[in-house]
């Protein structure tokens, strides 16, 4: 299908791109990989004047240490991710679930900052970033700020981003030798996620002494579980603690209601996959 | 003495079509640019059932780049026009008129209701936006039983009911076995049991196309389709275009699976804007189009009760069904029940049988042809309660279909429908699949992991289905009250250089013709595979043909192309003999060779095809030319067949489904290509797989369409699926000169239940003798939550289905 018309605006650094959105008026739209826009724009489910394109932003690529932050560049790609040494060592969690992102093409193309700033409650990559506590930085027409993840996500496709802000880094704090696990529950191999949960946590000598879970779409944001997070501290990993501490899982949680799950399936799907997820990162 | 030739039938040769439809490098429809190209855009009604109170189209005839916009009352202000159906199954079958775009009332969601063109697509599509159309919904009529009740809501006003017609069959009445009811009133079980089979896209990969250019002597058609020869037939019929001054080309075709297999309100409109506009039009369909507006396949409700002795002989099947039609009668949509209609039975011997088929319109987008067509519904569900059967009567349930089945020295067999198997051996199919398989050892497993309570447990389906496919007789066909005959033709061309040109009036749209056709006459005529050129899917060159579907091409029309090669023979041999200097009765044909018999002086064909090109020197009285056509109408279908068994891993935490392996064994006769035949069952397989598994569309209330886009409506891809397990025994067909069965629906039919059975058996432990299809992880959940205190029989989880089974405890007596 087509899309109605647009302008066409591609900035090359973030000062360019938030002129050119404060320029553009209401009813433009920042494209990054364009991998979830894309379909929207063709189904004409959504027709933006102007589409500013952050493809050849150079300076939103790539991911840099800073202190005990990873700050990792809003239009880098999950591929990007998937093979970043410093996720790798120090936000483990983060590249567990983009590992699960869809497929390799599209891996290619969408990046983690457009992710997020869509804000589908079924998407991989939110509960990551809300489990590690990391926070977002917003560039606008008065300069940067910076949003926490827990205050970043606001509702279904909804986030802290004024209409005139960008979504620059996604800082990361440290979570060096935590391990971690994203466990997936979808119908076929390429759908969205029904549940998923996001597990990472610090272990010394078998015992879980730091805790992080969020679940993906268990309600119109990411979900942090902090009844599973204050049982696991603490505690000694075995299939009755993990258990007792994965009974927690869905207390608070609004999730959403279709025809692959109602709400008391996926309230059951996040007890059973959290106690998964933690197995599998807690090696128990 | 020549030296024999390795034969090219039976070779697993890869297929000469595959590096331009891989690489794209061919011509699609979309590809087709021609001069002064306008392009077409459908507004599609957004309601299920409405009055249009108004159209209003002035702003998008203003839009940029429009040329026209139109709407019923421009392209048929009489209101005459009405869309085609070939297979009126009973004499008092109800016949709504289906437009080519909806006047007064729009009948399902997605039906057309005006047209714009414009000099792009896009600018097309942006005109869309601008028409304003004010609806007047009437209430919408989704549910089939509430559809055929008393003082339901009407589809269509004028005809007073929802029933379109009423289809039986009944062993008794046509004398061909016992009466059902006999069988109801004395067997020691009856089990009765309701299935559904869910509403399916068949999800081709190109969407529908088609251009039209009518600015020559022939109009001319490319359209996406299966059929260009019953287009151009129907086109003619329909909106009274002389025949010969109409040309249909299908060009490479993305797949079909039948959803190509209808004629479009939009082809007609394209020939009719063309002509209005004397431009060359295209149309060309959004995928969401797809789903909504192209046919629908599946979609019944089926009451099927059994009865059988207490030692599992059984004694009568007696099959209730509902079909929905959607808002209109397809193409073939009303026959496509009555194709099942004598697979009930598939490969038992069944004394006594009743049929009987009730087609109902709802508001909904059309059912048709989809892979496999009425036959994977029968196969479903006798498969399905061969199972539930051999629970009720404790036996394995491979015990009980062996006890039943027709034995390989029985054949040739007339069942209780009265068609007559021609060969088969399901005893040999299912002995090996059983070995591929490891039965034995997976029932070991199965008990294992049911003793010790394992979180996941293992279900095994078996499947041992037949179905009667190469779409058919004519006679019967006729005796069907279909439209049209069943044969096929080809013909083929001997050029001077020895090359060789075959036409075939089937259309390929991925089946591999191509290459089988070519191997094909390289045997008969001894040349080489790739001095064969095969010609189709253009009314000009291939000027006849009845197409593709029903897994009919090669065994009807194949066998046409063996039929034209064996004329080409004949009338080289009298050329033969005169270049030879012998007589006729001297010579022998073999390998492209005729020899005088007893000596090595000979002539090859393509000397001969050069010596008719030159006309210097030929026998008296013999026309120059060795060209020849057939048209074959076969005497039987053919009846392939096979043993599926299908591993599943049920994780009862979650309800998952992992298909552990699948083993199948088919018998398809003789294989002219075995990588051919592979890839058909693979393909066949996935597709059955995923109605079991994935598939299935929804609806809301108000009658549209959830399901409309591919993140809702779930296809697997190769990562959802097992490898598979395939292997092939070969009986041959002895209806036909190759043996030869068709293949290209078979996974589809086997699979479905084969998958379902699986789970089931993994289940049945909790209480649950059915779920819903698609078996989705949630429907398997809560069918092991509930499976124990429900019942009504778990699996019923959602509204609007009226499934699961309705006879949880078995109904035996």
């Amino acid at each position: 299908m087509i899309p109605a018309s647009f302008d066409y605006v591609r900035p090359s650094t973030v000062d360019e791109a938030v002129q050119a959105l404060a320029s553009a008026g209401e009813d433009a739209k920042v494209i990054a990989g364009g991998q979830s826009l894309l379909p929207v724009l063709r189904m004409r489910l959504a027709a933006p004047t102007t589409l500013i394109d952050l493809g050849r932003v150079a300076e939103l690529r790539g991911v840099r240490e800073e202190g005990d932050e990873l700050v990792i560049g809003a239009m880098t790609t999950h591929y990007d991710v998937q093979r970043d040494a410093l996720i790798a060592s120090h936000a483990a969690l983060l590249k567990e679930a983009t590992d699960t992102v869809a497929d390799p093409q599209i891996r290619h193309r969408g990046t983690l900052g457009g992710a997020i700033a869509h804000a589908d409650p079924a998407g991989d990559l939110l509960a990551p970033v809300l489990a590690l506590d990391a926070s977002l930085v917003l560039a606008g027409p008065s300069g940067r700020r910076t949003v926490p993840a827990a205050e970043f996500f606001q509702d279904l496709f909804t986030t802290a981003l004024a209409a005139d802000e960008l979504l620059v880094e996604v800082r990361v704090p440290k979570h060096t030798g935590w391990r971690a696990h994203y466990e997936k529950f979808n119908r076929v191999a390429q759908a969205w996620s029904m549940v998923a949960v996001a597990v990472t946590v610090r272990t010394e000598a078998g015992v879980i002494e730091e805790a992080r879970v969020a679940l993906t779409n268990m309600g119109s944001t990411p979900v942090r579980a902090s009844g599973v997070e204050a049982a696991l501290v603490g505690v000694q990993a075995s299939a009755d603690s993990i258990a007792a501490a994965a009974s927690h899982a869905a207390e608070g949680t609004n999730p959403p209601v279709d025809s692959n799950a109602d709400v008391e399936y996926r309230r059951h799907l996040a007890q059973v996959l959290t106690g998964r997820a933690i197995a599998a990162a807690a090696g128990a | 003495m020549t030296a024999t030739i390795e034969p090219e039938v039976g070779k697993s040769r890869r297929r000469k079509e595959d590096e331009r439809l891989i690489t794209g490098r061919t011509r699609w429809t979309d590809n087709i640019a021609l001069p002064g190209l306008l392009h077409m855009a459908v507004l599609r009604s957004p309601f299920a059932h409405a009055k249009i109170v108004s159209i209003d189209t002035s702003a998008a005839k203003g839009a940029s780049g429009v040329v026209a916009v139109y709407t019923a009352k421009d392209l048929d202000p009489d209101g005459s026009i009405g869309m085609p159906c070939a297979w009126p199954i009973t004499p008092d079958m109800k016949a709504p008129r289906r437009p080519v775009l909806a006047a007064d009332t729009v009948n399902f969601a997605g039906e057309g209701v005006a047209v714009v063109v414009a000099r792009t697509s896009a600018e097309a599509h942006d005109a869309l936006e601008e028409i304003d159309v004010e609806y007047d919904e009437l209430p919408v009529v989704l549910d089939m039983e509430a559809a055929i009740a008393d003082g339901a809501a009407l589809v269509h006003e004028d005809l007073g009911t929802n029933t379109s017609a009423v289809w039986k069959f009944d062993s008794a009445e046509a004398g061909t076995g016992g009466n059902v009811e006999d069988a109801i009133s004395s067997s020691e079980v009856v089990l009765k049991r309701r299935f559904r089979q869910q509403r399916l896209v068949p999800a081709f990969m190109e969407p529908r196309a088609c251009v039209v250019d009518p600015t020559s002597t022939q109009i001319t058609m490319w359209s996406a389709t299966q059929v260009p020869h019953i287009l151009r037939v129907m086109s003619a019929l329909t909106l009274g275009i002389p025949e010969h001054k109409l040309r249909v080309i299908a060009p490479d075709v993305g797949g079909g699976f039948g959803g190509k297999i209808g004629v479009l309100p939009e082809e007609m409109m394209s020939l009719l804007v063309a002509q209005k506009l004397g431009k060359p039009v295209k149309w060309n369909e959004t995928r969401s189009e797809t789903m909504l507006a192209a046919h629908h396949g599946r979609d019944q409700i089926q009451d099927i009760t059994i009865t059988s002795t207490r030692d599992g002989q059984v004694t009568g099947l007696k099959v209730e069904l509902l079909a929905n039609l959607g808002a209109y009668n397809g193409l073939v949509g009303p026959g496509v029940p009555i194709l099942g209609a004598f697979m009930f039975n598939a490969i038992y011997k069944i004394p006594a049988y009743h049929f009987a088929c009730t087609n109902v319109y709802t508001t909904t987008t059309l059912t048709d042809a989809y892979r496999g067509a009425g036959r994977p519904e029968a196969t479903f569900a006798i498969e399905r309660i061969m199972d539930e059967l051999a629970v009720e009567l404790g036996m394995d349930p491979m015990e009980l279909r062996e006890k039943n089945w027709i034995k390989h020295e029985e054949f040739p067999f007339t069942t209780v429908c009265g068609l007559t198997y021609d060969s088969g051996n399901y005893e040999a199919a299912t002995e090996k699949a059983k070995q591929l398989f490891d039965y034995d050892g997976l029932r070991a497993e199965q008990d294992r992991r049911r003793k010790a309570g394992d979180k996941v447990q293992l279900g095994i389906g078996i499947s041992t289905f037949t179905e009667m496919c190469g779409l058919a007789p004519s006679r019967v066909l006729g005796s069907l009250d279909y439209g049209a005959g069943g044969w096929e033709y080809a013909s083929i061309r001997m050029l001077p250089t020895g090359k060789v040109e075959v036409t075939t009036g089937a259309s390929a749209h991925g089946q591999g013709h191509e290459t089988a056709w070519s191997q094909i006459v390289a045997d008969q005529l001894g040349v080489a595979f790739e001095d064969v050129e095969i010609l189709h899917g253009d009314t000009q060159s291939s000027h006849k043909g009845m197409d593709t579907y029903g897994s009919r091409s090669l065994v009807v029309g194949g066998i046409a192309v063996i039929k034209a090669a064996e004329k080409v023979v004949a009338k080289a041999k009298p050329i033969a003999a005169h270049l030879l200097e012998c007589a006729e009765d001297d010579l022998e044909f073999a390998n492209g060779k005729f020899t005088v018999k007893g000596t090595d002086t000979s002539t090859g064909i393509g000397d001969i095809a050069l010596a008719v090109f030159a006309a210097h020197n030929l026998p008296d009285g013999i026309e120059p030319s060795l060209d020849s056509d057939a048209t074959f109408d076969p005497e039987n279908f053919s009846f392939p067949h096979g043993t599926h068994l299908c591993a599943a891993e049920v994780d009862t935490e979650t309800g998952r489904i992992k298909l552990r392996s699948y083993v199948c064994v088919d018998d398809v006769g003789v294989a002219v290509n075995p990588l051919i035949v592979e890839g058909q069952v693979h393909g066949g397989l996935a597709q059955g797989i995923a109605q079991a598994l994935f598939e299935g569309t929804e609806h809301d209330d108000s009658g549209t369409l959830t399901t409309g886009t591919f993140a809702d409506y779930l296809l697997p891809s190769a990562a959802d699926l097992p490898s598979f397990t395939t292997d092939r025994t070969e009986t041959p067909a002895t209806s036909n000169p190759l043996g030869a069965k068709g293949v290209g629906e078979a996974g589809t039919i086997a699979s479905t239940p084969a998958v379902v059975n699986a789970v089931i058996d993994a289940v049945r432990q909790f209480g649950v003798n059915d779920i819903e299809m698609p078996l989705t992880p949630m429907r398997v959940w809560h069918a092991i939550q509930h499976g124990t205190t429900d019942a009504g029989g778990p699996g019923r989880d959602e509204a609007g289905g009226g499934l699961g089974s309705i006879d949880a405890t078995g109904g035996a007596q």
